[in-house]
C-alpha cells in the first residue's frame, strides 16, 4: 500500500456515515451558495475540497483507496440529499464517482486502481467519462472518436459533446474505437492535444462543465488502457452506464421531492379566493400525486439498491425501472410545483424553477426515457408470458 | 454436462426474443443473432463469476469468449481445470 493510501486511509477511517451529518454539510455549505452555481456557471472549488474532505468524492470506493466504502442504499441517500440542493454538485458524484470511479474499480489493474482512485478520492483528479459525441448520442456504438495502436500507447483523435464535468476534469475516461473494436482510455486532460470547451448558458447543469472536447494526435500510454482492448464498449461503457443510471435514478428522486416539499410549503402558505390554496381541491390532487409517485420512485430507488448490494443478475434492469420512473416524476412533480406557484414559479426567487428546468435532463441522459421504454419493455415481453 | 445446461438455461431465460424465434444452438453467437442484447453482456459475466466461483480476468474480457455456449464452456473447462 502506498503511503497516500495509507494517508488516505486514516484519514476516512473516522468518517461514518450519517446521513443527518451529510444534512448538515448539505444546508450548510451548499445550501447557502447554490444559487450562484447557476449565475457564475461553476462549482466553487472550496467546495469541491470540502467534498473530498468529506470524502464524498471517493464515497463509493473502497476503504483501501481512501473511499468512505458505502454500499449502493448508503450511496443513493448521498446523492439524493447532495442532489436536493444542487445538481451541479450531484453530478460531480454521478461522474467522478458512479461512472469512472466505478469502471476503474471495475476493470482497472491494481496499477491504475492504485495510481487513480487515490487522487480521484483527495481531489487531486477530478474525472468525466467522456463518450457521447456530437453526431453520437444513444447509439453509443457508433461513436467515430478513433485510435491507433504505436509504440508503447495509442493515439486518439476525434470530438466528444456534451461531457458533464469535462471543463473541469483533469482525468478523462475516453471511449474509442479501432477498426471496429472499442476500447477506453484514462485520459490526462492536460495532454498535449486535448482542446476543451465548456458549452454556456445550458437550460440545466449550467455549473456542470459540460464540454466539447477534441482529441488530436492525443498520445495515451499502454497503462492507460482501461480493461481490454475491443472490451470498451461491452463491458467499460456497460459498467458506466449501469452505474450511471443508478445515479441517475436517485438524482430524479432528489429533484421530486425537493419540488414535492416545495409545492406543499408554498400551497400551505399561499392565499386565493379568501382561502389557502391548499384547500382547493385540483391543488391537492396535485399534491396527493407527488406524494404517491415519490414514494413510488424512492420504492423503486431502494429495490434497485438491495439488489446492486446483493450482486443480483436482475439488479441492472431494476436499475433501469428505477431511472425511467424517477426521471419522469422529476418532471411531473417539478411541473405540478411550478403550477402551484403560478407567475412566482418563473423566477429564480423560487427553487421550483430551477428544478423545472434541471429534472428534464434526467429524461436524457444515461439512457433516453424512450431507450429505456424499449429496453423494460423487451424485459417484460420476455419475462412475463409464463 | 450439467454445468453447459444451467447455463444454457440461463441464456434461455435472458432471450430478448421470442422463443419461436430463436433456436438456441451450442455454437450460435448469441450476440450477432441478435438473441440477447450489449446489456447482457455484463448480467452473463456477473452470473458466470457467481454462479461457477471463477474470477474472469481483464485479458479474458473478449466478446469472443461469451458469445456462444461452447466458447463460455471452453473458458469454463480452462478456468476450473487451472483452479484444480
Amino acid at each position: 500500500m502506498s503511503n497516500i493510501v495509507a494517508g488516505l486511509k486514516d484519514d476516512v477511517a473516522n468518517i461514518t456515515f450519517d446521513i443527518q451529518k451529510v444534512r448538515q454539510f448539505v444546508n450548510e455549505e451548499i445550501r447557502p451558495i447554490t444559487s450562484e452555481f447557476d449565475k457564475n456557471q461553476q462549482i466553487p472549488e472550496t467546495l469541491i475540497s470540502k467534498l473530498a474532505g468529506q470524502g464524498y468524492l471517493a464515497s463509493n470506493f473502497p476503504t483501501d483507496f481512501g473511499g468512505l466504502g458505502l454500499d449502493p442504499l448508503q450511496y443513493g441517500q448521498l446523492t439524493e440529499e447532495i442532489g436536493r440542493v444542487s445538481p451541479a454538485v450531484r453530478s460531480v458524484l454521478t461522474v467522478h464517482c458512479s461512472l469512472v470511479g466505478e469502471s476503474i474499480m471495475r476493470w482497472g489493474s491494481e496499477q491504475q486502481k492504485n495510481t487513480f482512485l487515490p487522487k480521484m478520492a483527495s481531489g487531486e483528479k477530478l474525472a468525466a467519462f467522456a463518450l457521447s459525441e456530437p453526431s453520437v448520442g444513444s447509439d453509443a456504438g457508433s461513436i467515430a472518436t478513433s485510435y491507433v495502436k504505436v509504440d508503447n500507447g495509442f493515439v486518439i483523435n476525434g470530438k466528444k459533446k456534451w461531457i458533464t464535468m469535462g471543463a473541469r476534469a483533469n482525468l478523462l475516461l475516453v471511449i474509442a474505437t479501432s477498426e471496429g473494436r472499442v476500447s477506453a482510455f484514462l485520459v490526462d486532460s492536460n495532454t498535449v492535444g486535448v482542446e476543451r470547451h465548456q458549452i454556456m448558458d445550458m437550460m440545466a447543469g449550467r455549473a456542470a462543465y459540460t464540454a466539447e472536447i477534441s482529441f488530436e494526435d492525443v498520445f495515451v500510454p499502454d497503462e492507460n488502457l482501461l480493461g481490454n482492448e475491443g472490451g470498451g464498449f461491452t463491458y467499460v461503457v456497460n459498467t458506466a452506464l449501469d452505474h450511471g443510471r443508478y445515479s441517475i435514478a436517485w438524482a430524479g428522486l432528489a429533484v421530486a421531492q425537493e419540488a414535492l416539499h416545495a409545492m406543499v410549503k408554498y400551497a400551505r402558505k399561499r392565499k386565493q379566493f379568501g382561502t389557502g390554496i391548499h384547500n382547493h381541491q385540483l391543488v391537492q390532487e396535485m399534491i396527493s400525486n407527488a406524494v404517491v409517485n415519490v414514494e413510488a420512485a424512492r420504492a423503486l430507488c431502494v429495490k434497485a439498491a438491495k439488489l446492486r448490494a446483493e450482486q443480483h443478475e436482475d439488479a441492472t434492469i431494476h436499475t433501469t425501472i428505477a431511472k425511467q420512473f424517477a426521471s419522469k416524476t422529476a418532471n411531473t412533480v417539478a411541473s405540478d410545483a411550478l403550477q402551484i406557484h403560478g407567475a412566482n414559479g418563473f423566477t429564480s426567487e423560487f427553487i421550483v424553477e430551477q428544478l423545472f428546468r434541471e429534472a428534464k435532463v434526467f429524461e436524457v441522459i444515461e439512457g433516453s426515457t424512450q431507450i429505456l421504454h424499449q429496453v423494460i419493455a423487451r424485459h417484460g415481453l420476455t419475462t412475463f408470458h409464463k | 454436462m450439467q454445468q453447459k445446461e444451467q447455463l444454457r438455461q440461463f441464456i434461455a431465460s435472458n432471450l430478448i426474443v421470442f422463443e419461436d424465434e430463436a433456436d438456441l444452438k451450442d455454437d450460435d453467437n448469441i450476440f450477432q443473432l441478435g438473441y440477447v442484447n450489449s446489456l447482457f453482456a455484463m448480467k452473463l459475466l456477473n452470473y458466470i463469476e457467481s454462479e461457477f466461483d471463477v474470477k474472469i480476468e481483464t485479458e479474458e474480457m473478449d466478446i469472443k469468449n461469451f458469445s456462444s455456449i461452447n466458447n463460455i464452456m471452453a473458458l469454463l473447462d480452462k478456468k476450473l481445470g487451472v483452479k484444480e
